[in-house]
């Protein structure tokens, strides 16, 4: 093994490190592209997970981060400027080459570029969209490309990182101004804004005007930590749908603060909180595809959390025994949609079904519904559920009893 | 018992061309045997009547496609069955989720998606060592190898390449698809630097501390292991985790590395610097006015500020013949920040040209200065601000209409005329008068554009709009 090959080892080892605590993976809603002209590569708008890690996500795009170098000093981060860690940087050339290396071997959808702040911010960008340049103009590659958006960088950086970029982001990190200030303090919550802001304009402009030049057509995302300040996850879910609703956000990624080599004194280490992050996925959901609103999820409170042994949707039906039993053979979408166990495509197909027959209980069974969970809230045309609705006692016999608590703290 | 010999495994056509006589001579699906068994084969066709062949709803074809790369033996059978029933008057026996034969063709149809969606992601290229080619061994779950060629070639047509698999071969060489005989395990090159590379990223993007090796599994199934070079990492990733974890909870918060990266700040703007600016200005107007905009931009004691994007200042000359003052930042302004940019702006504007104002002539501004709205899912809906939101604003807009010293106020609805004269006064009432607020300033109202927009029939619309172009231009005689 020769020098330059270990040293690139090294280098991709510590940026892949310093880069997969952004949550972000999607490769999804690009525009359909080939190479059947010249260039390389394909996007049929589906996204492609091309491996999956122990830890059960998906490795879709070459993550890293050109250098995890950094003048901000965010306590939850590994590279902030005071850790330990050591430091390295890629050249424009090396990431480009990395990529396409993967890309030919099928090993990956395309690129999430991200860097640590160096100089300034219009400096990074420029080497971020130096990249992506490089790779659509020298190399004709049509993967796809996701870009980390610099907050304040200059106008003309930004609109030419949306030519290039199928994706843009920028994290809002916490969900709550003061925790920003706290952990973060060089970060700018209403400048992060004011990015989204902008970014959604240029996004619907290139959208809607014919002529207007392209602009990230796979939208812009953002991710939230869990667990890192004190915010309930009714302060998460509120920040969630406000920047859902004000910069149209494809998604929030919700990322349990998680052990970091080197971590602050400001922040110390803890295991992950990932039974609550995967109630926020849960009750995201809820909140874009099922008609729910923020006060059904989690009304507010002192301390309006999730509950932790039940999915939310589960934990609202316990709460509102008054809606049920729904009649699978008349309700209409929406109160099918509230029913636990039951999901879009599952209530489209019980939609489609029930116009040719009334749905029975074991036509359930057969299209492999969670038939427990569903005894109590449904009625059919030859089961109801009885007494059981009304049964004190039907939160214990729904809410597997292994869970919670013990499964969070599993690992140590 | 009728035998049934389709011409190739698994093509649409080959099975059509089987079934077709079959479903004209009036053979149930009970008759025929698909699996070309020893004893069937022995009853001879019964002549076909004269009639044309069935039309099938396209679903149903789309799906047979899918369904006759399945490996199961009886798929040849269970479409026949399907094709029976539909021949037979149950046109649309697909939407029947529920019918034991139709969830069983769509699981079926699901898993050889699903496979073909697994051949997508998990494939493996390598360089052939001495020949420009790439050249792949995959072992699909069921026949896919012919029907999913177009996507690698769709995805890497510059590239000459060869994926090879148990059921036969495709080779393409820039131009032309070929498919060829079953290949080895052993034809395609050992691992390379390239694997190394990609064993070493692989290994560097898990988070020890998030073990959920059962969703792995799930969406990575063990079948597909052994030809991705990256999931020999997983055992040793696996049993160094815990203690990965535990050595960093272990060791807890470090001390500040002793020579940090270098600091470099930018001015995010502070009230503190808004002030000195401030001050600095006294006596210079677009100065003064430049720090009243940080001063509010750094505002955050407004409940609306925590959700807004920013404040959004006034615009427009100083020294203006008209000053308009407006409700509150929309959707649209409250994005780019600036006033009337959205649809009641838009409309504004038009008004303002008919009433033969120039955009030079007026500074136009709101009595509230951020966004008021109530976020759904996907997007914000218009709140109209209320008694202690225009409160809170209106030293700002006080400041602001001193610096900027019109000669005539235009208020816009209800919220800019409580604003100016300090309670509220009905609009109605009001509108087309010449008032003076309580500092002595004049004040002269009318409706807001938005209430243009929301009036539902043409009619009253073009009534209306003409009396707001009218106010418009009394306005601006009594400055002139």
């Amino acid at each position: 093994m020769h020098d330059a090959a270990l040293d690139l080892r090294r280098k991709l080892e510590i940026l892949a490190d310093a880069a997969k605590y952004d949550a972000s993976c999607a490769s999804s809603s690009a525009p359909k592209r080939d190479s059947l002209k010249d260039g390389i590569g394909s996007s049929e708008g589906m996204g492609i997970c091309h491996a999956y890690t122990p830890d059960g996500r998906c490795v879709s795009l070459l993550k890293i981060l050109l250098t995890n170098a950094c003048i901000f000093d965010c306590a939850y981060c590994i590279n902030r400027a005071s850790s330990n860690v050591p430091r390295a940087r890629f050249t424009a050339k090396e990431v480009v080459d990395l990529t396409l290396g993967f890309y030919r071997r099928n090993m990956i959808e395309g690129l999430f570029l991200s860097s640590g702040i160096i100089r300034s911010p219009d400096y990074t960008m420029e080497q971020l969209v130096r990249v992506a340049r490089t790779l659509r103009e020298e190399h004709g590659f049509r993967g796809y490309i996701h870009l980390k958006t610099i907050p304040d960088a200059a106008p003309e950086l930004l609109a030419e990182a949306g030519r290039h970029a199928d994706r843009l982001s920028i994290n809002i990190e916490l969900p709550q101004e003061a925790s920003l200030k706290a952990l973060a303090p060089e970060k700018d919550f209403a400048g992060i804004r004011r990015s989204m802001a902008r970014m959604r304009v240029r996004i619907e402009e290139a959208k809607e005007e014919a002529r207007a030049p392209r602009f990230a057509p796979a939208g812009q995302s953002t991710q939230m930590m869990v667990g890192a300040d004190g915010a309930d996850d009714r302060a998460i879910l509120g920040t969630a749908s406000t920047l859902y609703g004000s910069y149209g956000l494809r998604r929030v990624y919700y990322s349990a603060y998680s052990p970091i080599p080197d971590a602050s004194r400001a922040l110390p280490p803890a295991p992950p909180p990932l039974l609550r992050e995967h109630r926020l996925y849960q009750s995201d959901w809820l909140l874009r595809f099922y008609g729910f609103a923020l006060d059904e999820i989690v009304p507010a409170g002192p301390d309006a959390m999730l509950a932790l042994d039940a999915d939310p949707k589960l934990a609202w039906a316990l709460r509102n025994r008054h809606f049920f039993p729904v009649d699978v053979n008349k309700a209409p979408r929406e109160a099918l949609l509230r029913v636990p166990g039951l999901g879009v495509k599952s209530v489209d197909r019980l939609l489609a079904s029930r116009r040719h027959g009334a749905i029975r209980w074991d036509d359930l069974a057969r299209l492999r519904l969670p038939m427990r969970k569903l005894r109590p809230f449904l009625l059919t045309a030859d089961s109801t559920p009885g007494a059981l609705l009304d049964k004190a006692a039907l939160r214990s016999l729904l809410v597997p009893k292994t869970q919670s608590a013990p499964r969070q703290m599993a690992l140590l | 018992m009728i035998a049934a010999s389709p011409a190739h495994p698994t093509w649409l056509e080959a099975w059509r061309d089987a079934a077709r006589p079959l479903l004209a001579a009036g053979v149930p699906p009970d008759a025929v045997s698909w699996d070309g068994s020893l004893f069937a084969g022995t009853e001879a066709m019964p002549p076909a009547a004269a009639m044309l062949p069935p039309r099938v709803p396209p679903k149903f074809l789309e799906l047979a496609e899918i369904v006759l790369r399945h490996r199961d033996a009886e798929r040849h059978d269970l479409l026949y069955r399907a094709l029976w029933r539909i021949a037979e008057g149950e046109r649309e026996l697909l939407e029947r989720a529920t019918d034991p034969l139709v969830m069983r063709l769509s699981l079926m149809a699901k898993a050889v998606r699903r496979d073909a969606h697994k051949m997508h992601a998990f494939l493996r290229f390598r360089p052939h060592p001495e020949e420009e080619r790439h050249l792949a061994w995959f072992e699909p779950e069921h026949r896919i190898l012919e029907a999913e060629a177009p996507f690698f070639v769709r995805r890497f047509a510059g590239m000459r390449w060869s994926i090879l698999t148990p059921d036969g071969s495709v080779h393409w060489d820039r131009e032309e698809l070929r498919f060829g005989p079953p290949g080895r395990r052993e034809d395609v090159p050992p691992e390379g630097e390239g694997e190394i590379l990609w064993r070493t990223y692989y290994g560097s993007t898990f988070n020890p501390a998030r073990l959920k090796p059962a969703a792995m599994r799930a969406e990575m199934p063990l079948r597909y292991w052994r030809n991705m070079p990256e999931t020999r990492e997983i055992p040793r990733l696996m049993a160094e985790a815990p203690a990965r974890v535990a050595a960093m909870v272990e060791r807890g918060g470090s001390e500040p590395a002793a020579r940090r990266q270098r600091l470099i700040h930018w001015a995010p703007s502070s009230v503190s610097e808004a002030m000195e600016l401030f001050d600095a200005a006294a006596g210079d107007r677009e100065a003064a006015l430049a720090a009243l905009k940080a001063e509010l931009q750094a505002d955050r004691g407004s409940p609306l500020a925590v959700h807004a994007t920013q404040a959004v200042f006034g615009e427009g000359p100083l020294d203006p013949p008209l000053l308009f003052v407006g409700e509150q930042p929309g959707d649209e302004e409250d994005l780019k920040g600036r006033p009337f940019v959205g649809p009641a702006g838009r409309l504004f504007d038009g008004a303002l040209e008919k009433a033969g104002i120039t955009r030079g002539e007026c500074y136009l501004t709101n009595a509230v200065k951020h966004f008021k709205f109530t976020p759904t899912g996907k997007r914000r809906i218009h709140q109209s601000p209320d008694a202690g939101d225009i409160a809170h604003y209106r030293p700002f807009l006080r400041r602001e209409i001193e610096i900027v010293a019109p000669r005539l106020v235009v208020t816009l609805g209800a919220t800019a005329l409580r604003a100016m004269m300090g309670r509220a006064i009905p609009v109605t009432k009001a509108r087309g008068e010449m008032m003076r607020t309580p500092e002595g300033l004049p004040v002269f109202p009318t409706v807001h554009p938005s209430y243009l927009l929301r009036l539902p029939d043409p009619d009253s619309r073009e009534r209306e709009y003409g009396r707001f172009v009218e106010d418009l231009k009394r306005a601006h005689r009594e400055v002139m």
